[in-house]
């Protein structure tokens, strides 16, 4: 009982103690209430925006791209404002009404109106539409003058690429347009800086310097409520232009380049003999960039794809001609090289050579009679160089012009369009056609024909390399940190010279003057094949060397036929090239010419240098002062 | 006394059956079906992971806590000493060989699930201390044996649980043991004098704290000194809760939590989301939905022969009511951030464990709440 008594106080103890406890609950509880009543219906307000507020969020407009400018930093890739028009669907009151109205404003389609329907269920209510990438500036005063009526409608000005040279530089430059989403994907800087409406180099040097040319985003902050609506923009972070890309390139003789081969398909490129700078570079034809800034419309894109003439191919680098005649410097040097000629050394040229059974013609019929290599580079004469072809063997040959850079990419990676071409020798046919070398394609080799093959601009850093005396160059076409200016780069290749044989492309001085000779010869001297296009004024005088490239094996018939240029179907024509240096004394600059099925080399080529030399060269001092223009950096 | 016992432990299947507390066990199956309805909007209304295995814990240990309930009370009391001895087992083999999780080292792998010891010895020091206090003479209650005893049952645990470290877990085993101190009969003046020294040495307390806890009472009187970093889960859940409003955003309409401002929404701010959808009244009717249960479970202790069912209902009464009360205050912005989840709504099987077989034991005081223990 003791036990059971003491158990019973202490429940008494407990349940005393317990009802103090549950007092304390209740007012805990009630205090509980009270906060919550507090937050939630005293502050609801104020807590309810603060929650409508609460996110801030950031919107990326889409970077200004870096501009491109030529050597003098005329602009040649630039920024334009452009105007939009925006449609904010949850500020419209009718949407079809005013979808209605714009049709007729603007001309819309009744597919760009099936579009826009369909974006304004895809987005959402506060995003924003683009009815119109670039608005006339009559059509965006008529907007504006009917903005009243337009609720939901804003035009809006932004910056877009655009090309002021329209054509004339496209297939350097190539062109911006809306990336798709594996061009987003490939590139990381790219895919970071993305925004909806940003463009993207396509092509050229657009989309080789991407990473430099890109610029960085402006930010706009924005507090938005919990559903991700704008209320009020915070901030507005500027964003870095892109870096200024300078190119060694110079509009004028760009522009000139373009005026000669205009309607015709072909190339020009100019190079600085001394540092390899491309001076100019088109090719013909060519189409306008501006036109794929906003999309392209299918009946333009139709136009451009459809020309027989191809412009879209960059014919520069990527066109593949024989180099007919213009590979002779090349042949007579590799032949002097291995002591296989000297300047003494005669063939006699009857018309035609046999060998083998098989008969190879000179040009001319009649025959060119006993022929040096002075006279023989000077009427390119076929059969002298048939011969020593023959005496010099392929495998020899090739290597001298492999040297000189045929075969392989001038640019390097600039261009990811770039083709290498082809000088055959006795292995690579072998191992590409599984057969044998056959002497006759020797002999065809060293007039240019047969396997061969070439880009304009490899035949011009050829030529380039043969007029600075045999020395290698590293043609570009961007100005880096520290261009070089000419006493600069000859006095580094006297030191690479000395030190350095590798850049040493002979191996006797000698031969390289030869060959200089023979070559001015053949444009300064009566009956070289360009003597009508020469230009007798020191200043200006220029050596160089014709060519034509068959496109087609001449039958027999078609021989005995003779006909005339125009007698002969476009697509049959032979290929015009043309090679040359000058000033003759001192030399500054390389160039060489193709134009597409124009006939001959002399007369459809060489007088378009002979047009060209006097620009360039009149170009030159202003060319000099501006060696140290400073202010690009990529 | 004899008849009793022999009455009861001859309480058939059926009889324990319709002796179960069912208004309790209707509230605490009611509040299960609230957790799980939360917790799929936690996960963006849709059921994955949280979800999923929330449910999964439901149904094994509602089971379980009828199961604990069908056990005669006297055996728990039996038991009492052996579970805080084996808890306190899983305390010490959790300092040395537990999981380490974000800087903390709480947690065991048991394969189906990982366990947190400390939960369960939220339980377990109610009943070591409810089973010292019944068996204690009442003259002996003051005496200055069975103070330090009894201390010494809440302080060895706490500290292996505060070296984890959990700061929040200690101070409800901490509070959880006190009260039953409180109920066992312990002078009141001890208490005060205590709480005075507590005060006193709070500055030297502080010091011995961790920075990241420092940082949390700092921040807690004055969240707005660092809104984006610690400040940022008060001022977040503040703005939760306040724009709920009377009636809330409505369910699956949460803005702040479905925007992701609400930090671990699944466990510790279970009830910032809870608020936001469902408002001031639905807050409310969960409040009384846990007075309800509480009362119930006062109602049961009140209603035992046996001291030791007595104090242990009323102890965990007053425990369920502390984890509420220190959950609520701290996502209302009263407290200071320490972790403590809130009973069964909250993500997290040791806590659901804990719970759930407490309420089976306080199920199987109902059920045998003539049973006398000698």
């Amino acid at each position: 009982m003791i036990k059971s008594n003491s158990g019973i106080r202490k429940a008494d103890v407990i349940n005393r103690r317990m009802f103090i406890i549950g007092a304390a609950k209740i007012v805990v509880f009630a205090g509980i209430v009270a906060r919550l009543f507090s937050l939630q219906i005293n502050d609801n307000k104020k807590y309810l925006t603060l929650s409508d507020k609460n996110r801030i969020r950031e919107w990326k407009l889409p970077p200004t791209r870096g501009n491109i400018v030529d050597y003098y930093g005329k602009v040649i890739a630039g920024n334009l404002k452009v105007y939009q028009l925006h449609i904010i669907p949850e500020q419209v009151e009718n949407f079809n009404y005013l979808l209605l109205r714009l049709k007729n404003l603007l001309d819309l389609s009744d597919k760009k109106i099936n579009k826009i329907k369909k974006l304004k269920e895809e987005l959402k209510p506060w995003d924003s539409i683009i009815v119109s990438e670039n608005l006339s500036w009559s059509q965006f005063v008529k907007i504006n003058n009917y903005l009243y009526d337009l609720v939901g409608v804003k035009p809006v000005m932004i910056i877009s690429r655009n090309y002021p040279f329209k054509d004339m530089y496209t297939h350097v430059l190539g062109y911006v347009s809306q990336p798709n989403e594996q061009e987003i994907l490939e590139n990381e800087i790219v895919q970071e800086r993305f925004v909806p409406g940003m463009k993207i180099g396509k092509l050229g040097l657009e989309k080789r310097l991407e990473n430099h040319l890109i610029g960085t985003n402006a930010i706009q902050r924005y507090e938005v409520n919990a559903y991700g609506k704008r209320i009020n923009q915070l901030e507005h972070q500027k964003g870095e232009q892109g870096s200024k890309i300078r190119l060694t390139v110079d509009t004028e003789i760009q522009k000139s380049c373009a005026e000669l081969l205009s309607e015709k398909a072909g190339s020009i490129s100019v190079m600085d003999i001394y540092t390899g700078d491309i001076i100019a570079m088109y090719s013909s034809p060519s189409y306008n960039p501006n036109l794929f800034l906003f999309g392209i419309s299918q009946d333009e894109w139709q136009l451009i794809r459809n020309n027989p003439l191809k412009p879209l191919i960059h014919k520069t680098i990527s066109g593949l001609y024989s180099p007919g005649s213009t590979i002779k410097p090349i042949v007579a040097l590799s032949a002097l090289e291995n002591n296989v000629i000297d300047t003494k050394f005669k063939v006699k040229c009857t018309g035609k050579m046999e060998l083998y059974g098989q008969t190879f013609h000179c040009w001319k019929e009649k025959g060119h009679g006993w022929v040096s290599l002075k006279n023989a580079m000077k009427q390119s004469c076929d059969t002298y160089f048939y011969e020593i072809a023959r005496l010099l063997g392929v495998d020899r040959l090739s290597i001298t012009a492999q040297k000189f850079g045929l075969g392989k990419k001038v640019l390097g990676s600039y261009f990811d369009n770039e083709k290498k071409g082809l000088f055959p020798n006795t292995n690579w046919k072998k191992n590409n056609l599984g057969k044998g070398w056959v002497l006759g394609e020797t002999l065809i080799t060293g007039i240019g024909q047969g396997y061969i093959q070439s880009t304009p601009l490899q035949l011009c850093m050829m030529t380039a390399q043969i007029a600075n005396g045999g020395y290698a160059i590293n043609p570009k076409i961007v100005v880096d940190n520290n261009p070089m200016n000419i006493d600069q780069a000859k006095k580094l290749m006297k030191d690479q010279h000395l030190h350095d044989l590798n850049n040493k492309l002979f191996k006797n001085k000698k031969n390289i003057q030869i060959v200089q000779e023979a070559m001015f010869s053949s444009t300064n001297e009566r009956f070289g094949t360009s003597y009508k296009s020469r230009i007798e004024d020191p200043k200006y005088q220029f050596a160089g060397k014709t060519g034509t490239a068959q496109v087609k094996r001449i039958s027999k018939r078609e021989r005995e036929l003779d006909l005339e240029l125009e007698q002969i179907p476009y697509k049959d024509r032979d290929h015009a090239l043309y090679v040359a240096y000058g000033p003759y004394v001192n030399p500054r600059y390389a160039l060489s010419i193709i134009v597409e099925h124009g006939g001959s080399g002399s007369r459809a080529a060489a007088p378009i240098a002979k047009k060209l030399f006097k620009l360039i060269i009149d170009r030159h001092d202003l060319r000099k002062k501006q060696s140290n223009y400073e202010e690009i950096s990529i | 006394m004899f008849q009793h016992d022999k009455l009861n432990n001859e309480i058939t299947f059926f009889q324990k059956l319709k002796d179960l507390d069912y208004i309790l066990l209707f509230s605490v199956m009611l509040l299960s079906a609230i957790s799980l309805f939360v917790m799929y909007s936690t996960d963006g209304g849709e059921i994955l992971f949280h979800t999923k295995n929330h449910f999964v814990k439901l149904v094994v240990f509602f089971p379980l806590m009828i199961l604990v309930a069908f056990f005669n009370i006297k055996l728990w009391h039996n038991l009492s000493y052996i579970i805080y001895l084996l808890v306190m087992l899983l305390l010490i083999y959790v300092s040395l060989f537990g999981i380490k999780s974000s800087g903390s080292q709480r947690w065991m792998d048991l394969y189906l699930f990982v366990l947190q010891p400390s939960e369960l010895m939220k339980v377990a020091i109610i009943m070591c201390l409810a089973k010292y206090y019944h068996r204690l003479k009442i003259e002996n209650v003051n005496s200055f044996l069975s103070i330090i005893v009894v201390l010494s049952i809440i302080l060895i645990p706490i500290i292996f649980v505060i070296s984890q470290p959990d700061l929040g877990t200690s101070i409800l085993i901490a509070l959880s043991g006190l009260i039953i101190l409180w109920l066992g009969g312990v002078k009141i003046k001890y208490f005060i004098y205590s709480f005075i020294t507590f005060l006193i040495s709070l500055p030297f307390i502080i010091s011995f704290l961790k920075p990241y806890q420092k940082l949390r009472i700092l921040t807690f009187l004055d969240p707005d000194r660092d809104p984006l970093g610690a400040g940022y889960q008060i001022i977040q859940s503040k703005i939760a809760i306040g724009s709920g409003g009377l009636d809330g955003k409505g369910f699956l309409k949460g803005t702040q939590s479905y925007l992701d401002f609400l930090p671990e929404k699944h466990t510790d701010f279970i009830f910032t989301l809870f608020s936001e959808e469902f408002g001031f009244i639905g807050s409310v009717g969960l409040l009384v939905l846990y007075s309800i249960i509480i009362f119930r479970i006062v109602r049961i202790g009140s209603l035992s022969r046996s001291n030791f069912a007595r104090l242990f209902c009323f102890g965990y009464a007053f425990a369920i009511f502390i984890y509420i009360v220190v959950n609520l205050s701290m996502v209302l912005g009263l407290l200071p951030i320490v972790g403590s989840p809130l009973p069964i709504m909250s993500y997290g099987g040791s806590s659901m464990l804990a719970t759930m077989i407490g309420l089976g034991i306080v199920l199987s005081a109902k059920i045998n709440h003539k049973q006398m223990i000698a």
